[in-house]
C-alpha cells in the first residue's frame, strides 16, 4: 500500500543515488526538453537542475496547456463570455490569461457570467440547473483533460441536456514533438515525456514519433525520484548510442494507455489542425468536435471564427515556449510582467515557465 | 492544470468513487476507468479517475532503486558489501 504514496519518490537517499548515477554516466552535453507544465514546476520546486552535472541542460517546452493557447482563441472565449445568454464555465487557470484586449476575469468583473469549475461534469450540472442559459465549457488541455470533456458531452447527451456545449481548444502532444524537432534553430537531443498525458495515450502512442526521430525519450512521473530516474534513463541511452522510448513511470503508465479514455475521446473528438502559441499551426495537433456531436460544439452553435491577432507587445512567450529564451531574457520579466500583474500567459498560469522561474528560481539556482 | 494526484478509493456510489485525498473525502467520476474497486489507488484528474496505480510496478521500481542506493552507500563507506549481496 505504502509503495503508492508519493513520499517514497522524494526519498533523499534515492535522489542522491540517482544524481550520482547521472553524474557518473554523463560525458557529452545533452539538451533534454520537458513538454509538461507539471514537470516544469516540479523541476523548479525540487531544485532538480542543481543536482545535475553541467553537461545536462533541461529545457522547458510547450507543456502548459493554457500558455500554448493562442491569443485569438482566448479572444473567442472572451467573445462568448460577452454574450448575455451565455454562462461560461472554465478551469481557473484560464481566468487571468490576457486576450488581445481583455481577460475572462475582467469580463466577469464587468458583469459577464463566468464560473470556475473543477470538472467538466460540474459544467453539465450548471446547465441542468440553469435551463434558461446557454452553458459553454472552455475545453483547454492535452490528452489528459480532453477525455474528461468528451465524457461530459456524452453525459449531457445521455441526460437530454441541450443547453450545454464545449468550445474545443484541446491539443495533442505527439504532433507537437514532431514540430519541435523540425525547428531548425533549436537543438533538442532528447525528450522527457509527460506522465499524465501518457497515462491516457500509453507508451505506444509515441512509437511513430520515436521511430522517425530516434531521439532518446523517457516517460516521467512528477516526483524528484521519477524525474531523475527518467533523466538517468535518457543519459544512459545517449551515452550508449542506443536511443529508446522508455517508460520510467511504470506504476501509472501502461503500454496501451487507458483504452476507455481513448475510446471516449475518439467518439466525441477528431484530430484537427491547431495553432500553438510559439509554434504556429501544427497539422492534426488539435481536436475538434465530430460532426455527429455538432449540437455540443460551441464554435458551430455560436458561429465563432478566430481571426489571428499578434501576441502581447514585448512578450516573449512564443520564444519561452520553444526554449529559445529563458524568462530573464524577456525585457518585461520581473519589471512590467510579474505574477501579480502578468503580461503573457507564461506568467499567468501556475504551470507557466515564467511563473515557475519567478517563484522558485532564487531558491533552486537553476537556469 | 495537469496536476493529478494519487488518491485511494474508499467507497463506490452510483458509478462514482469516493476518494481520500490527504484525509479529505471527495467524489470522482469513474466514466474513464473501468473496473475500479475499493482500496485501489488511482490518479484523479479534473474530477475523473484516469489510471489505476500498479502496485507491483511501484514496488519493483523502488526495490531496484534502493538496491542501487545500498550499493552506492557500500562503495562510499569503504567498499563494504551491502547486506544481501
Ligand atoms: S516574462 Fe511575461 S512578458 Fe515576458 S515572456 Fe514571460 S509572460 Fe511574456
Amino acid at each position: 500500500m505504502v509503495t503508492r504514496r508519493n513520499d517514497e519518490y522524494r526519498d533523499a537517499t534515492l535522489v542522491g543515488e540517482l544524481a550520482a548515477r547521472i553524474r557518473r554516466l554523463s560525458r557529452r552535453p545533452l539538451r533534454i526538453m520537458e513538454v509538461c507544465g507539471t514537470h516544469t514546476v516540479s523541476i523548479f520546486r525540487h531544485g532538480i537542475r542543481s543536482l545535475l552535472p553541467e553537461t545536462i541542460t533541461l529545457l522547458s517546452g510547450p507543456g502548459c496547456p493554457v500558455c500554448v493557447t493562442d491569443t485569438a482563441e482566448i479572444d473567442a472565449c472572451i467573445a462568448l463570455a460577452r454574450r448575455p445568454e451565455i454562462l461560461v464555465a472554465t478551469f481557473g487557470d484560464l481566468l487571468r490569461v490576457p486576450g488581445s484586449r481583455s481577460s475572462l476575469e475582467r469580463e466577469r468583473a464587468s458583469g459577464a457570467d463566468v464560473r470556475v469549475v473543477y470538472s467538466a461534469l460540474d459544467a453539465v450540472e450548471l446547465a441542468r440547473r440553469h435551463p434558461g442559459r446557454e452553458v459553454v465549457f472552455l475545453g483547454i488541455g492535452f490528452e489528459t483533460t480532453a477525455p474528461t470533456v468528451a465524457a461530459a458531452v456524452l453525459a449531457a447527451h445521455r441526460s437530454g441536456i441541450e443547453n450545454f456545449s464545449v468550445l474545443c481548444l484541446h491539443k495533442t502532444v505527439p504532433p507537437a514533438l514532431e514540430a519541435l524537432t523540425a525547428l531548425g534553430d533549436l537543438r533538442i537531443d532528447a525528450f522527457l515525456l509527460p506522465g499524465h498525458v501518457s497515462v491516457v495515450i500509453g507508451r505506444r502512442a509515441y512509437l511513430p514519433f520515436f521511430e522517425r526521430t530516434r531521439l532518446p525519450c523517457a516517460i516521467a512521473g512528477f516526483e524528484p525520484v521519477d524525474i531523475l530516474q527518467a533523466v538517468a534513463a535518457i543519459v544512459g541511452q545517449a551515452e550508449n548510442g542506443k536511443p529508446a522510448l522508455e517508460n520510467a513511470y511504470r506504476r501509472a503508465v501502461a503500454e496501451e494507455g487507458n483504452p476507455a479514455a481513448q475510446r471516449v475521446l475518439a467518439q466525441v473528438f477528431a484530430p484537427a489542425d491547431a495553432r500553438w502559441r510559439g509554434l504556429g499551426v501544427i497539422p492534426a495537433s488539435g481536436l475538434a468536435v465530430r460532426a455527429a456531436w455538432a449540437a455540443f460544439d460551441a464554435a458551430r452553435r455560436f458561429s465563432l471564427t478566430a481571426t489571428p491577432v499578434p501576441e502581447p507587445r514585448g512578450c516573449s512567450c512564443g520564444e519561452i515556449l520553444t526554449a529559445r529564451k529563458t524568462p530573464p531574457e524577456c525585457p518585461l520579466y520581473g519589471s512590467r510582467c510579474t505574477p501579480g500583474d502578468p503580461v503573457g500567459p507564461c506568467m499567468v498560469s501556475s504551470e507557466g515557465t515564467c511563473a515557475a522561474y519567478f517563484r522558485y528560481h532564487d531558491a533552486s539556482a537553476g537556469g | 492544470m495537469c496536476l493529478a494526484i494519487p488518491s485511494r478509493i474508499v467507497d463506490l456510489r452510483d458509478g462514482k468513487a469516493v476518494i481520500d485525498v490527504d484525509g479529505v473525502r471527495r467524489e470522482c467520476s469513474l466514466l474513464l476507468l473501468e473496473d475500479a474497486a475499493v482500496g485501489d489507488w488511482v490518479i484523479v484528474h479534473a474530477g475523473f479517475a484516469i489510471s489505476r496505480l500498479d502496485e507491483e510496478a511501484a514496488r519493483e521500481t523502488l526495490a531496484l532503486l534502493r538496491e542501487a542506493a545500498a550499493r552506492l552507500e557500500g562503495r562510499r563507506s569503504g567498499g563494504e558489501t551491502p547486506p544481501g549481496e
